[in-house]
């Protein structure tokens, strides 16, 4: 089982957590001008890298708050955690889609 | 191909043995190839198998970064059924039962399919609700099924222990589903694929997809640049890898999924037992331990391992429902990297790049559908459009809104 670190809260056990996927996939605004393909790519299309991967978790049988997270999706360990809204840690960088609400 | 039969076995026997040939060759890469297929499991292998023997492609490559049949090939739980609820998933299901059916004939390869049954518990109404209407769905698709009550399961497993935290209320049947020897399949495919001139070459990773004009001419590996015509990516977990390097997107998430065997017994569980509420599903195999499955686990994952407390879950409700196996060891546990789609099917056609092909997505049930999956791919390759049986299940449906949401329906532990 994984240990995870909430920002707010500390360490905790994983089954406290919940995985929520990608981190930083920004809902488009001009939805009326959008195509097929812009669609389909915002709502299915993920990264799914093999590496360092931007997150985003819930502490959800904790204090219930989501947080970014940077995970190595090969080992499993938490590279770096932050709350949202927080300007992400340096390691973050190169792995956190520029222009999102990280 | 040295036959095996009866007649072979037994000629053999008077020279020790030592007189079998080797079952698959290990030659160097050629230049070129008409197909080259990335991913040596039992889809890929499958896919050369029936390029080389439906289509009549001669020269085709299989590349494998590890040694064939190493993935998930070797890692699932062997079970094969048919059962899917929809339309466009149930047809393809069922085309890869009917290999299977004479899987074992057509390729000389004793892959010990067995028919031995698959049950879906069902442990609420609306589990029962849902089993009768995919049973009911099956039978109009011509798959057998049935719904068998409490006690008809405790006649077929008298120890199972119905009144569980979450009791058994019944379950749905597929008589033709079973079990197969998942190695026997990569094994045997390789071995048939090799007589009809298929180069498999292993420990070779493929680095690059070369494309000129938005049309693949072949593939970077390890032991060098291949030219090739046409190109299919059967990567299952590394599908998403293997894609970007031709720079296309995938809906896919890899998830770790975990297995384990138990220490080897008497022969004791009749059938396949699944348990898509309380996320179980247990089998015996034929050398004697029990093979049971776990549910994915919650994060992406190319480990190749998951999270204890996903197969204690497991655990837990496989000892619940059979109260005499909770002395049982386990032998081992594993993980899986499985291709999870959004809509828990496959995606099995062309891609934007002309020449690249792709087939992953299978997620959590990729092995039963090996054969099919195969037939299917080997199709769309050499036709350059796909079957109608994957017609549907393209990676335009991503963006056209046409999904075929096996979620649930499929009655797999997500």
């Amino acid at each position: 089982m994984l240990q995870i670190t909430c920002p707010w809260c500390g360490t905790r056990a994983e089954t406290e957590f919940t995985c929520g996927g990608e981190g930083g996939i920004v809902r488009p605004t001009a939805t009326e001008t959008m195509t097929d393909a812009q669609w389909g790519d915002y709502v299915f299309m993920r990264k799914n890298p093999k590496g360092v991967h931007h997150e985003q978790w819930r502490h959800s049988s904790g204090c219930g708050r989501w947080f970014n997270a940077l995970r190595d999706t090969v080992s499993y360990r938490f590279e770096a955690v932050w709350k949202i809204g927080e300007v992400p840690p340096a390691a973050a960088a190169g792995h956190v889609r520029s222009g999102g609400a990280a | 191909m040295q036959k095996f039969s009866i007649w072979s076995l037994l000629r053999n026997s008077m020279s020790y043995h030592e007189g079998w040939q080797k079952q698959w060759r290990s030659p160097e890469p050629q230049r070129e190839y008409d197909v080259v297929v990335i991913g040596a499991g039992g889809h890929g292998l499958a896919t050369a198998y029936y390029l080389a023997k439906e289509h009549g492609v001669r020269n085709i490559a299989v590349v494998e970064k590890g040694y064939l049949g190493g993935g998930n090939t070797a890692r699932n739980t062997t079970i094969v059924r048919s059962n899917y609820l929809w339309d466009e998933s149930t047809a393809l299901y069922e085309k890869a039962m009917k290999l299977w059916e004479g899987l074992s004939q057509d390729i000389n390869y004793n892959v010990m399919f067995s028919q031995r049954g698959v049950m879906n518990l069902g442990h609420s109404l609306q589990d029962m609700r849902d089993i009768e209407r995919r049973v009911t769905a099956n039978r109009l698709n011509g798959v057998d099924g049935e719904v068998v009550s409490p006690a008809q399961i405790k006649e077929m497993i008298p120890f199972i222990n119905l009144n569980t935290r979450y009791p058994v209320l019944g379950a749905s049947l597929q008589r033709r589903g079973g079990v197969a020897r998942h190695d026997a399949v990569a094994w045997g495919f390789a071995r048939a694929a090799d007589a009809h001139g298929v180069d498999i070459i292993q420990q070779c990773e493929v680095t690059g997809i070369r494309r000129d004009g938005g049309a693949v001419v072949g593939v970077e590996t390890a032991k060098g640049f291949i030219k090739a015509k046409k190109v299919a990516i059967v990567a299952a977990g590394h599908s998403s890898v293997v894609a970007d390097m031709a720079g296309i997107r995938l809906p896919i998430e890899c998830r770790p999924l975990q297995a384990l065997v138990s220490e080897p017994l008497k022969p004791i569980f009749p059938n396949v037992v699944m348990s898509n509420a309380i996320h179980a599903y247990i089998s015996q195999s034929d050398k004697g331990d029990l093979v049971i499955g776990a549910g994915v686990d919650q994060y992406a994952g190319y480990g190749q391992r998951g999270s204890y407390h996903t197969i204690e879950h497991t655990l837990q409700a496989i000892v619940e429902m059979f109260p005499l196996f909770s002395r049982v060891r386990m032998n081992r546990q594993w993980g899986g990297i499985v291709d999870i789609s959004p809509d828990a099917c496959p995606i099995i056609g062309l891609t934007p790049v002309k020449g690249l092909y792709i087939n992953c997505g299978w997620g959590t049930g990729g092995f039963k559908a090996t054969p099919g999956s195969g037939w299917v791919m080997a199709h769309t390759v050499a036709q350059d459009r796909p079957h109608a049986l994957n017609e549907a299940l393209c990676l335009d449906r991503f963006y056209s809104g046409h999904l075929i949401d096996e979620h649930g329906a499929a009655g797999v532990a997500h």
